[in-house]
């Protein structure tokens, strides 16, 4: 689905410094799969995640979307309608004063003739539990809600990838439990790629595969289990991992026998019953 | 010192088919020292009653004084009332706007009326405190520094008021756990240093139990706990749930390994308390 061959994307800031914002990254994306991806403030994330959809370009290498690649101009409404991006703030996402006529923005954006539209939009509100809100001020909605008609947008251009980043940074917990369950069902029910920013590890723990940034590179990639398990490299680069991975570490580093393996809370409590 | 709401109520888009009742019957104080956490769903009325601490908003009913002054009165004891409490807003960086550090800074001091010795030395001070150093930043643009920087900058220009109130508005709102950490190495630093009051708006579980002395949760406008973090984590934890906001992930993974019959004290905040508890319970060293 999406290809990327060691891209790297440099600019100039205001003082005329050279910054390497990405640095020769190289990752491939399958149909299907859910993917998160952590890293510090200024590690490259959002400088990767708007590279897949052309709102970036690279400086050299390539990405390949669908096959096509984004530096080829002719591709780029196609690739912007197979991937679809949710940024962090919900209120500068919205652009009508009802719900489903801000759904509909966006297949009548690209020319979906008339009838079709009222179906497409019924579909995306439906995909992201939002039917019952159709026609609501999205003002009036709690930040979960909001967000949840942001994907409807996107889902309503029927994309094949999502990109979020950091989606629920500015939503409160039962927000962010809506917009992670939300993006999981896309994914196992529609099939769509997810591409998932975040700075809450607890969120990626749901991906297939979590791809760890830093300065621009990407440092390593893994199954949730697999990357958070590496407890300490974690905490070097700034990050945190999930705190039974953690209270598990730090309880083998004084010499308890406990698996590497554990990241969950369920995991560790198993583990611990079973020791003496 | 203290600031007190007294029976407090909010009506935003009065006489409007939007009319909505934000916050009804709200009184409590707040004393110069305490370190406050506010909880809440999204619109349960937590920023409505922030506003409230500073006279951004006025109430339709009640009164908000801080040491017996009316702080939405005219004149200039009010104002000097309210000039004892700062805000520094969600992604305080979107508030920066002069030319250099030194000037997005020094606009709160000058404000208040300080002459230009004074408002250079506030503006010292109060980037010392964020730990930005001042020959290499205070006469840069603010916008060419990174977003950590800049929520730095933002919150030197609040702390250059020298207020006796703080408030804050989610402050780690997209920062990722290393800055998160060093954003509140600097308010509590603040807060021992010269004892100002802290009022943290929250939507982290974590960073209310680890930081604050005291807990408010506010649901439908309303004043629903008001306490110790510990105490209402423990005796609360389903209505908190219940009400859009949630227990720290410490209490879950204490309260299941209890649950698994590991013998574990109540009011473990941390992960290293975790750790000591969980030891001792297993007799292992």
């Amino acid at each position: 689905m999406i290809k990327i061959e060691n891209l790297k994307h440099y600019y100039t800031d205001a003082d005329g410094n050279e910054v390497k914002a990405l640095d020769g990254v190289t990752l491939e994306i399958k149909q299907g799969e859910f993917v998160a991806v952590i890293g510090a403030n200024g590690s490259g994330k959002s400088t990767l995640a708007r590279h897949l959809n052309c709102l970036l370009l690279p400086t050299s290498g390539r990405v390949e979307v669908g096959g096509k690649d984004t530096l080829d101009e002719k591709h780029m409404w196609y690739i912007r309608q197979q991937v679809g991006m949710v940024f962090q703030n919900p209120d500068n996402q919205i652009v009508a004063a009802i719900v489903e006529e801000d759904v509909a923005f966006g297949p009548e954006n690209i020319g979906v003739a008339g009838p079709e539209i009222a179906p497409r939009v019924a579909k995306a509100l439906a995909a992201v539990g939002m039917t019952d809100y159709a026609r609501h001020a999205p003002h009036l909605l709690s930040g979960g809600q909001k967000q949840r008609v942001a994907i409807a947008g996107i889902m309503a251009l029927e994309p094949k990838c999502i990109v979020l980043d950091e989606p629920t940074a500015m939503l409160d917990p039962q927000g962010r439990k809506e917009i992670v369950s939300t993006v999981r069902r896309l994914n196992k029910e529609k099939g769509i790629t997810i591409v998932y920013i975040t700075h809450y590890m607890t969120e990626a723990l749901a991906a297939d595969r979590v791809v760890v940034m830093e300065k621009g590179h990407i440092r390593f990639t893994g199954t949730p289990r697999e990357v958070f398990s590496r407890v300490d490299e974690l905490e070097q680069l700034g990050l945190e991992a999930p705190l039974a991975a953690k209270v598990a570490s730090e309880l083998r580093k004084s010499g308890v026998k406990l698996s590497e393996n554990i990241i969950t809370d369920e995991e560790l409590a198993q583990a611990l019953c079973q020791l003496h | 010192m203290s600031i007190a709401l007294t029976n407090i109520y909010h009506t935003y888009s009065k006489g409007t088919p939007f009319e909505r009742l934000a916050l009804q019957d709200v009184s409590l104080e707040i004393a110069k020292g305490e370190i406050v956490a506010v909880i809440g769903h999204t619109g349960s009325g937590k920023s409505t009653l922030v506003q409230h601490l500073n006279g951004l908003l006025k109430p339709d009913k009640g009164q908000a004084a801080i040491d017996g002054v009316n702080i939405n009165a005219k004149g200039t004891q009010a104002k000097a009332a309210r000039q004892q409490v700062g805000m520094v807003f969600q992604y305080p960086e979107h508030q920066i706007f002069a030319e250099t550090v030194f000037e997005d800074i020094a606009f709160g001091p000058r404000n208040k009326g300080f002459n230009e010795d004074e408002v250079a030395k506030q503006v010292r001070e109060a980037m010392a405190f964020v730990g930005l150093d001042y020959d290499t930043f205070a006469q840069r643009s603010p916008f060419q520094l990174s977003g950590g920087q800049m929520r730095r900058v933002a919150i030197a220009g609040v702390v250059a008021m020298n207020p006796d109130y703080l408030v804050l508005d989610e402050p780690s709102a997209g920062l990722d756990p290393r800055s998160r950490n060093a954003v509140f190495r600097e308010i509590m630093a603040l807060h021992k240093s010269r004892g100002i009051a802290i009022v943290l708006v929250t939507h982290s579980m974590e960073e209310a139990v680890k930081y604050a002395d005291r807990l408010l949760v506010i649901n439908g406008g309303k004043v629903l706990f008001d306490g110790q973090p510990a105490a209402i984590f423990k005796e609360h934890g389903a209505e908190l749930v219940q009400v859009g906001v949630d227990v720290p992930q410490v209490y879950k993974l204490a309260a299941l390994l209890r649950q698994q019959g590991l013998e574990l004290p109540e009011g473990i905040k941390d992960e290293a308390a975790l750790i000591k508890a969980i030891k001792k319970a297993k007799g292992w060293k």
